[in-house]
């Protein structure tokens, strides 16, 4: 739970600061997956990271959606696994398969 | 997520108040929920309300399907409380550590020379006798207690009042021999021997550790574990998404 109030309050101060923000956060998994559902990434407008929705293998392409999503200001709903050949190239090595919801903050 | 429900949640979380945050995928309309409340654009929906202090009394966060909404319950609970007794050199290793594990950590001894800023920097530090600073901070079932005074008339009180108490650990230094002679001076204060088995000692987990940073590697290790074993048997079987 440290790294949930790490990425709230890191969010809170990029907030302050002026800065674009949007939130990332694990929301169903199945089978094995890296981190657990709640797990969330913070992302602001110049893709600087805090937290963590896998060990590494999808945060780029999450951060891609963050920007986005920072711009655009509509929320996402994205699947990560090794079933969505789409995915493979950012999927999950370990097999596992977790949806993630990206959002904007403010 | 609006900036109101990220200083809701920054608030909640500095007062040791449960919460959880609905997010209806569709729109991220939200609700903050608490056991006695709920606000935000959502906090009509008495289904969502139902659902989010189910998810909180397990500790779970999940997505949930109601009625063709889907909607993100994300549970907020206080961190895991450890108090450490006994401001030694065990203590130093143990206290950042555990900080970094995530829990909200204080450090009681009543001795002035020990429980100094100095030593343990950043650290909530209490310079009262255990029982004492026990009854002011309230133990409760997210609490761990540590005893590592190695000191009979620091250690033995501080146990005693963990042992009334619902903390979901209990841990005290000492050899095997120190930890019996513990049990028999506990029992003469009127501790039963079911009880006092509540009591982890020698504390942590035997995997040799010599050092004061292996000796609370060790420690931390068995808190990880009961705590997950705990979690686990309330959660019950996890159920898959459909």
């Amino acid at each position: 739970m440290s790294d949930a109030l790490e990425v709230l309050n890191q969010v809170g101060k990029w907030k302050a600061s002026g800065k674009g923000v949007a939130v990332a956060t694990v929301i169903t998994t199945w089978g094995s997956s890296p981190r657990p559902v709640g797990s969330q990434l913070g992302v602001d407008d110049s893709g600087a990271m805090v937290g963590s929705v896998s060990g590494g293998c999808i945060e780029g392409a999450v951060v891609q959606e963050a920007l986005a999503a920072i711009k655009d200001g509509k929320p996402r709903l994205l699947d990560f696994g090794v079933t969505d050949e789409q995915a493979w190239d950012v999927g999950l090595a370990c097999g596992g398969k977790v949806q993630v919801f990206v959002e904007k903050v403010g | 997520m609006k900036i109101e429900t990220l200083a809701a949640l920054q608030d909640s979380r500095t007062k040791r108040r449960a919460v959880t945050l609905a997010t209806r995928l569709s729109d991220a309309a939200e609700a903050l929920v608490y056991l006695d409340g709920a606000t935000g654009a959502l906090a009509g929906d008495t289904a969502i309300l139902s659902a989010a202090r189910r998810a909180m009394a397990i500790g779970r966060s999940e997505t949930v399907d109601l009625g063709g909404q889907k909607v993100f319950l994300n549970v907020y609970v206080p961190p895991a409380r450890l108090i450490i007794v006994g401001a030694v050199h065990i203590a130093q290793s143990l206290a950042p550590m555990a900080t970094l594990l995530g829990f909200d950590v204080t450090v009681v001894d009543p001795r002035g020379a020990w429980a100094t800023d100095n030593r343990f920097p950043g650290m909530k530090i209490i310079q009262d006798w255990a029982d004492e600073a026990f009854q002011a901070m309230g133990l409760d079932v997210s609490t761990a207690v540590v005893t590592l005074t190695h000191d009979p008339k620091l250690d033995d009180p501080a146990l005693e009042a963990a042992l009334k108490s619902d903390v979901f650990y209990i841990g005290a230094l000492g050899s095997r021999r120190t930890h019996a002679k513990r049990k028999e001076r506990l029992a003469e204060a009127g501790i039963t021997e079911e009880q006092f088995a509540r009591v982890h000692g020698p504390v942590g987990l035997n995997i040799g550790a010599k050092s004061p940073a292996e000796i609370a590697v060790s420690i931390l290790g068995q808190i990880i574990e009961v705590k997950a074993r705990r979690l686990e048997a309330l959660a019950g079987p996890k159920v898959v998404a459909a």
